[in-house]
């Protein structure tokens, strides 16, 4: 496939980042929030019941364990929102990309920008939070820093599907199908709140197969600061899952936009 | 000498060009050229394949077959350079309403590759062109549709282009919005811009085109200027008949007048009508006999027949 991609995707991004910042307030409040809720529901009210976790042969605290899933899973949430329905908004009801392809942008630079789009607030939400749990001490640094990258990178993966889902569905309520069949098994299933060892065999080689398990294996070996080959795995998956999924949205949205 | 060699070649040339959806065709070999500084229309009853017409123009939908040049460049390999000298107004209101009119310039320049000084100081300067300059806080979604469609026309203004595309500019306007458009047109023109239009209002066609195109069902039926097409198609005079008797229809036929019956009405068209006027009004007494100069609209309606679309 033949992608027709110059700089000027960049044009998108920003234009996306001067909306963002009319409504920054609004805009950072869930990264903020949403953790803190979460560790004072799991942190607090699940103490009692389950301490410790074991990771990688040690027993870690069970809010250390899902402190790095909570970021993961805001990496995944904040691209695939962004471009299935901020995306399809923007393409269907406010005809932004039509304007757009008026002007010197194509269709794969419209495409391209609203994806690496979707990442950036994947980085911004993953910045914020990581500033929050380590308030709480949870995240070992200087290792950690390097979850800033790999919320890109996760970012690109999850937008990527999304794009390809907003290529494809006739009405924006259509989207919680992919939500309902495919983000919130995730959500569960991944390694997230649990160890994937806890699940029944077949359940773990199916939980090896999605995407957000590797991206928590990867977020998780960071924060606790240990690279491990879990971590590389996961490094490996993401990329190559990008190199194809990413392709895939541009043909699927080109038979949308072009017309 | 260069200038010159420009000023005579046309600014699109659309050589047998074909768009086809499925097994639909949308437009089936047109071949069109316009030339520099006039105004050119495409008209047409809906899905006659103006807006797929010129959305090929503009590089917007691929060509099924056939060519186009604008300003000397072919846009299948070119469409980027070509998309950076022209405006187009789509059909639909494409303003952003996530933000204000003065973000809506920048935001635009910038998919152009201004920076934002000078987007600010056109974008300024277009806002007073176009009287809106009390409303550049305001958000997109705040504006009347006039304001819309002004705003999207000078947006469309913001990279200096030479040729401007307009999709069905004045549709949902009202009178005063309408007029104001035009002369603003006018004054584009007299600055030497190309304007494309499509539109289905005959007066605004007859008001602003120098040369258009009638078309229906992809197809170019007549070409001309709108005066020399109501000389070719129908005549300086219409007389309208209401409710013809068989005498006066039997009156018309015997004087070999180009007719149209429409059962109520009958229409005769006339080079000079004055003296045929008056003598079915002698004859016939015709209270509701009318006698006025022929339009657009008539040929238009001649061309394209008086049955509903879609």
């Amino acid at each position: 496939m033949n992608l027709n991609i110059s700089p000027r995707f960049i044009r998108i991004w920003q234009r996306n980042l001067t909306v963002y910042q009319e409504n920054w307030k609004v805009n950072f409040m869930p990264p903020l929030l949403e953790p803190l809720f979460y560790l004072l529901a799991f942190g607090i009210g699940f103490s009692g019941m389950i301490t410790s976790v074991s990771y990688a042969g040690c027993e870690i605290p069970y809010v250390q364990f899902i402190a790095p899933s909570l970021v993961a899973i805001n990496m995944m949430n904040n691209s695939f929102f962004e471009n299935t329905f901020g995306s399809f908004v923007r393409m269907y009801y406010q005809k932004t990309f039509d304007a757009m392809m008026a002007t010197p942008l194509n269709a794969d630079e419209i495409i391209t920008g609203e994806i690496v789009w979707g990442a950036t607030k994947s980085v911004i939400g993953t910045v914020i939070m990581l500033g929050v749990i380590s308030c709480f001490g949870l995240v070992s640094f200087p290792m950690a820093l390097l979850i800033v990258p790999v919320a890109f990178l996760g970012g690109i993966a999850f937008g990527s599907v999304a794009m390809v889902f907003t290529g494809m569905v006739s009405r924006i309520e259509l989207f919680n199908l992919p939500v309902f069949l495919f983000i919130t098994p995730m959500f569960l299933f991944s390694g997230t709140f649990f160890p994937i060892s806890g699940l029944p065999l077949w359940a773990q080689y199916f939980a090896q197969t999605l995407p957000l398990t590797h991206l928590v294996n990867l977020t998780r070996a960071l924060s606790l600061g240990v690279f491990n080959a879990e971590a590389l795995i996961g490094f490996c998956y993401l990329t190559v899952f990008c190199l194809v999924v990413f392709p895939l949205a541009i043909s699927k949205m080109r038979r949308r936009l072009i017309k | 000498m260069m200038s010159e060699n420009n000023s005579t070649q046309p600014v699109i040339v659309a050589d047998h060009l074909k768009k086809t959806f499925g097994s639909f065709t949308a437009v089936d070999d047109i071949s069109l050229s316009v030339d520099k500084g006039i105004c050119f229309g495409i008209l047409g009853p809906n899905g006659a394949g103006k807006t797929s017409t010129i959305r090929m123009i503009y590089g917007f939908s691929p060509i099924t077959s056939g060519d186009i040049s604008v300003f000397g460049m072919d846009i299948k390999k070119q469409s980027r350079e070509i998309k950076a000298r022209i405006g187009v107004c789509q059909q639909d209101n494409t303003l952003d309403p996530d933000l204000t009119v003065t973000q809506n310039f920048e935001v635009f320049a910038r998919y152009f590759n201004i920076d934002k000084k000078t987007a600010q100081e056109r974008a300024s300067v277009l806002l007073q062109y176009f009287a809106m300059e009390h409303r550049q806080n305001a958000r997109a979604t705040e504006l009347s549709g006039g304001m819309v469609r002004r705003l999207v026309i000078a947006r469309a203004l913001i990279n200096k282009p030479e040729l401007i595309i307009l999709d069905e500019p004045t549709t949902g306007l009202d009178p005063q919005s309408r007029h104001q458009l035009w002369e603003r047109l006018e004054k584009l023109k007299k600055e030497g811009i190309t304007i494309l239009l499509t539109t289905h209002y005959m007066d605004e066609a007859a008001r602003l085109c120098d040369d258009l195109v009638i078309m229906d069902h992809g197809k170019i039926l007549a070409q001309g200027s709108p005066q020399a097409l109501i000389s070719e198609y129908t005549g300086e005079n219409i007389i309208e008949v209401a409710e013809p008797e068989e005498e006066m229809r039997a009156f018309s036929r015997e004087r070999k007048a180009r007719q149209e019956d429409l059962g109520h009405r009958l229409i005769i068209y006339a080079e000079n009508g004055h003296e045929l006027y008056r003598e079915i009004c002698h004859r016939f007494s015709h209270k509701s006999c009318v006698l006025r100069s022929a339009t657009l609209e008539d040929v238009f309606l001649k061309l394209t027949g008086r049955e509903l679309r879609e």
